[in-house]
């Protein structure tokens, strides 16, 4: 194969040399794959730059948190610093954002509150994207009572309110750490994908390049991972992507119920929670995790939004 | 119509039955006894444990009080708490709350979504559908109990047009502010949905058609445009109602209205199985229900649609 693509080559770059006119026509207009396609697009969208950008801060800060403060975000000091308001003059040291109820920076715990927010939220993604995805993609290639038993697991899962399940499941965890709340999301949020993994997989496996592959002899794995996978996931990924802003905002509010992660695990949703019991007097301690909470969810939500435009060729 | 409906009706089966029985075997294996915590720091009399624990089937295996729960379900009956409360009784007080809670959300949701989305879409890439988009995205964005906090603090405390909490969790005065923060996070997804449906429609030969020969505008829209937009807004807008009174825990916490959610709370942290058990199965059945409701619309909307 390669060599009959190099060989083709050749001339071709022999007549752009001879005309320079057709040179950049040619040039500008390679062979566009869909991806290649949403590349182009995003990067000229100040969306997709905006939130990329925001997103690479945000793994930085939960990778890499002592970058951005040297405050300890456990430690309290009641005497001088209880619920003292912000000083928002004084970039980046444990003054900035002020103390909570019981002393403890604000900025401190903020940075470090990142951390698990992205840990939830790629975790539980990788884990539904993969689980989900391979069930869709069962359902939807191969049909017939296959698709039936899995589709109606998935409805069996899909039927249970997303937030009343993770509650029920992690009541039964005394110790709910990052991993356990990572994994109740997880256990109940795979039917999205798998649904739309069905139904990209049965639109793909009609197409022309799938029904010659077979008559090729292809084996049904490598149809399967080669030529229905990359063509399918395209849905796949923006779903994905989208909620992935969506778990994050889910660790906090059942952590903010109390049910979700709990201290000494640094989390926004255990702050708001505490924060709100003061709130009245002392918006600032609430403010500022929910500030945080509300920008990290607003850019995966808006980076899934740029990423569905590019690859929707209806939108175009 | 009468044969598909059937056909719906027992694909539902294996899903309710399937449903269920993950909810009760999620809520039985939790850890804690309830029956033993009627003692409290007391050493249990043994043969009264064992009586109380045969009165309440948990002595049973999990299959047998499975079956035990479907039979009582066939007449209604939920079980009763460990107090001896029957659950229908907690179900019938908190349901009519959470359901007028869920419906002022959806009307709220439907209508300025469609407001917002029609008029986004007609005007795609301009100023308007900018602003509707960074809207959305932003309320998309803010978790529901921030939102519930700001609208408190904003309209509550600050303006003083409502009360912080509500007093009285049936009067449906009091529950508007509280069901618009629950359907706002819908609401934008509604605006977003009838946006793009309506853009996509805009280029339809109908609607051109429409144009040629004359029609007011206003008809164009309403009759045309939106009447072929609503399927899928009427398709999320169906399986919202469960998950709004699903979600509304967090809301009613903040708001104080006393509703299903506080009552799943309450029965989680009280490890009152057969409360949790009966809300879940309630929220399945509007789940089911409503989808059903759906599938019948499709066909009023799109007389294309016909089930045989």
């Amino acid at each position: 194969m390669p060599d009959i693509t190099k060989s083709s080559a050749k001339p071709a770059d022999d007549v752009v040399t001879a005309t320079p006119d057709t040179a950049i026509a040619v040039a500008a207009e390679p062979a566009r794959s869909l991806w290649g396609d949403a590349w182009r697009d995003l990067r000229r969208n100040p969306y997709f730059i905006i939130s990329s950008f925001l997103v690479v801060l945000l793994v930085f800060i939960a990778l890499f948190p002592g970058w951005f403060t040297s405050a300890d975000p456990r430690d309290a000091d009641l005497i001088n610093h209880f619920l003292k308001k912000p000083e928002l003059g004084s970039f980046f040291t444990a003054d900035w954002f002020g103390y909570d109820n019981q002393g403890r920076s604000i900025y401190a715990r903020v940075i470090y509150g990142t951390r698990a927010s992205i840990q939830v939220g790629v975790g539980v993604t990788v884990i539904v994207t993969i689980v989900g995805g391979l069930m869709g993609m069962l359902a939807g290639y191969f049909g017939g009572w296959l698709d039936a038993l899995l589709s109606r697991i998935t409805d069996v899962f899909f039927g249970i309110p997303f937030l009343l399940g993770a509650l029920v499941v992690l009541n039964a965890f005394t110790d709910r750490s990052v991993s356990v709340v990572i994994g109740a999301l997880a256990f109940l949020g795979w039917t999205q994908i798998a649904r739309v993994m069905r139904g990209s997989v049965i639109t793909t496996k009609q197409a022309d390049y799938v029904v010659a592959a077979k008559a090729l002899g292809a084996g049904t794995g490598r149809i399967l991972i080669k030529h229905i996978l990359p063509n399918a996931m395209a849905p796949v990924i923006v779903v994905a992507t989208i909620a992935l802003g969506g778990y994050i905002s889910a660790e906090a509010t059942l952590s903010y119920l109390g049910m979700g992660l709990a201290e000494p695990t640094v989390s926004w949703g255990i702050d708001i929670s505490s924060a709100s019991k003061v709130v009245r007097n002392n918006p600032h301690a609430l403010f500022f995790p929910a500030g945080m909470l509300t920008l990290t969810v607003f850019a995966f939500i808006m980076l899934g939004d740029a990423v569905r435009d590019a690859l929707d060729p209806k939108l175009r | 119509m009468g044969r598909y409906v059937a056909r719906r009706l027992l694909q539902m089966i294996p899903v309710f039955i399937g449903t269920t029985f993950l909810i009760f075997v999620m809520v039985r294996t939790l850890p804690g006894d309830p029956i033993r915590a009627l003692w409290g720091d007391k050493a249990p009399d043994p043969t009264q444990l064992a009586a109380l624990r045969h009165e309440y089937g948990l002595d049973d295996s999990l299959w047998q009080q499975y079956l035990d729960y479907m039979k009582g379900l066939f007449q209604a009956d939920f079980g009763k708490t460990v107090g001896g409360r029957p659950v229908s009784e907690i179900l019938t007080d908190a349901f009519p709350v959470t359901i007028r809670l869920a419906i002022i959300a959806l009307l709220f949701e439907m209508i300025l979504g469609l407001v917002l989305g029609v008029f986004a879409g007609m005007k795609r890439g301009k100023i308007v559908d900018r602003g509707v988009l960074i809207l959305t995205l932003l309320v998309i964005s803010i978790p529901v109990f921030v939102l519930a906090y700001i609208f408190q603090t904003v309209f509550g405390t600050e303006l003083g047009w409502i009360t912080p909490t509500v007093q009285d969790s049936m009067n449906v005065q009091e529950l508007m502010l509280p069901g618009i923060v629950l359907g706002s996070l819908s609401l934008a997804y509604v605006a977003r949905l009838t946006r793009t449906t309506v853009a996509e429609n805009l280029r339809a030969d109908y609607m051109r058609t429409a144009l040629a020969k004359g029609l007011p505008k206003r008809r164009i829209v309403v009759n045309h445009l939106l009447r072929n937009s609503l399927i899928p807004v009427v398709t999320f807008l169906g399986t919202d109602l469960g998950a709004l009174m699903g979600g509304a825990i967090v809301t009613e916490g903040i708001f104080n209205v006393q509703g299903v959610g506080g009552a799943l709370y309450q029965g989680l942290v009280r490890r009152e199985g057969s409360t949790v058990v009966g809300i879940v199965t309630c929220l399945v059945f509007v789940y089911l229900a409503m989808s059903l409701i759906i599938d019948l619309l499709y066909a009023v909307l799109d007389p294309r649609i016909r089930y045989a």
